[in-house]
């Protein structure tokens, strides 16, 4: 690998590492979501220190060029947050639905009770 | 008389909802009825209050099938062990109500579907409609063994079994369906089908209008499928 891409993939990488902890830090970013992230800028200084991995691993997926192999785990790394995102938002939906179900009887249960102590009242 | 209550989903209604809810009355003087105003913009809170029924307002449009269900939380909550569902766009006549009483008051079964197939037959619907409706009601037919010819139906009595159920994480948001009716059977409950007389939508569009077919057969034997895969007890 030239020195060039090595040294421009590790800044990426520890860029990256540096971004997500400050985001963990500053509250803007769950814990729960960020090992994922953490764990792909790991993957890449491994990557990127260790060559021959790549290579190793190029042979055994049947790929000709490493490049290639980075190509198809970061999409494949891609996908997977993809799908991680739409477990969560259909959880998320539904826990929105019990919500707004239950504001919404919560709500009209206090309309009656302020109809009946107001029709209380008036009839003092 | 035992405790039942009349949920009425509704979406921007505000041209039916008075005829509907009048109707209501007509056939059970003094019927407990609960609208669901789902997220609409209209004036069908105000009409529903102004008639003395009882409105749940939910905060945004969230559905067909999140808005009956609120209504059966709600019933749930209240404690009444008996409901019907009615759609508020005056497809479903209210005559046939007591029907629909009689049969889970005398406990016949605890999901009774008003089908419109049974009956007299002055529905109408568009023909690839009707082949859509007919082939998922033979599939549910052949699936829980018991003939059904109506799936679709939004006009129901159910009992408190039912109400659980329908009140449960499994209810589909969107429009119960065949899905339902298998989830239902599956999870041992009794099904039972009575004649009612549906015409089409009064006036604006009925709630299952705006479903594209493709997706609707899609999202149908999607459904009705991962629901085989699922436990039985659910």
């Amino acid at each position: 690998m030239p020195i060039r891409q090595k040294i421009f993939a590790l800044i990426a990488a520890i860029a990256l590492c540096i971004f997500i902890v400050e985001m963990v830090r500053r509250k803007k970013l769950r814990e729960e979501y960020s090992w994922l992230w953490l764990l792909t800028s790991f993957g890449v200084i491994v990557l990127a220190v260790w060559y021959d991995l790549l290579v190793f691993i190029t042979e055994i997926i049947g790929a000709t060029l490493p490049t290639t192999t980075l190509f198809v785990f970061a999409l494949l790394f891609l996908l997977l947050i993809a799908l991680h995102y739409s477990v969560k938002i259909s959880s998320l939906t539904d826990q929105v639905r019990k919500l707004a179900q239950k504001i919404a009887i919560l709500q009209s249960e206090l309309d009656e009770q302020k109809e009946k102590s107001r029709n209380h009242e008036s009839t003092k | 008389m035992k405790k039942a209550i009349i949920i009425i989903p509704a979406y921007n209604e505000e041209k039916n909802i008075a005829d509907v809810i009048n109707g209501i009355k007509n056939v059970i003087p003094d019927a407990d009825i609960l609208v669901i105003n789902d997220g609409g913009e209209d004036q069908t809170e105000e009409i529903v209050r102004e008639l003395g029924a009882h409105v749940i307002s939910l905060p945004y449009n969230m559905g067909y099938g999140a808005a009956l269900q609120t209504g059966f939380k709600f019933a749930l909550k209240k404690g009444y062990e008996y409901a019907v569902q009615i759609d508020a766009d005056g497809q479903h006549d209210p005559e046939d109500i007591p029907k629909l009483l009689d049969e889970v008051f005398n406990n016949r079964a605890d999901v009774i579907i008003g089908s419109r197939f049974l009956g007299k037959g002055n529905y109408r619907a568009s023909f690839i409609r009707k082949i859509g409706m007919l082939f998922f009601a033979r599939l549910t037919s052949l699936i829980i063994g018991k003939k059904i010819t109506d799936p679709t139906s939004g006009y129901q009595g159910i009992n408190k079994h039912g109400l659980q159920f329908y009140a449960g994480d499994y209810y589909p948001v969107d429009f119960p369906d065949a899905d339902v009716i298998i989830m239902l059977d599956r999870a041992g409950l009794k099904i039972k089908e009575i004649p009612v007389t549906m015409y089409p939508g009064v006036q604006g569009k009925s709630m299952h209008s705006g479903l594209k077919p493709v997706y609707y057969i899609f999202k149908m034997f999607l459904s009705i499928f991962v629901v085989l895969l699922r436990k039985a007890e659910i």
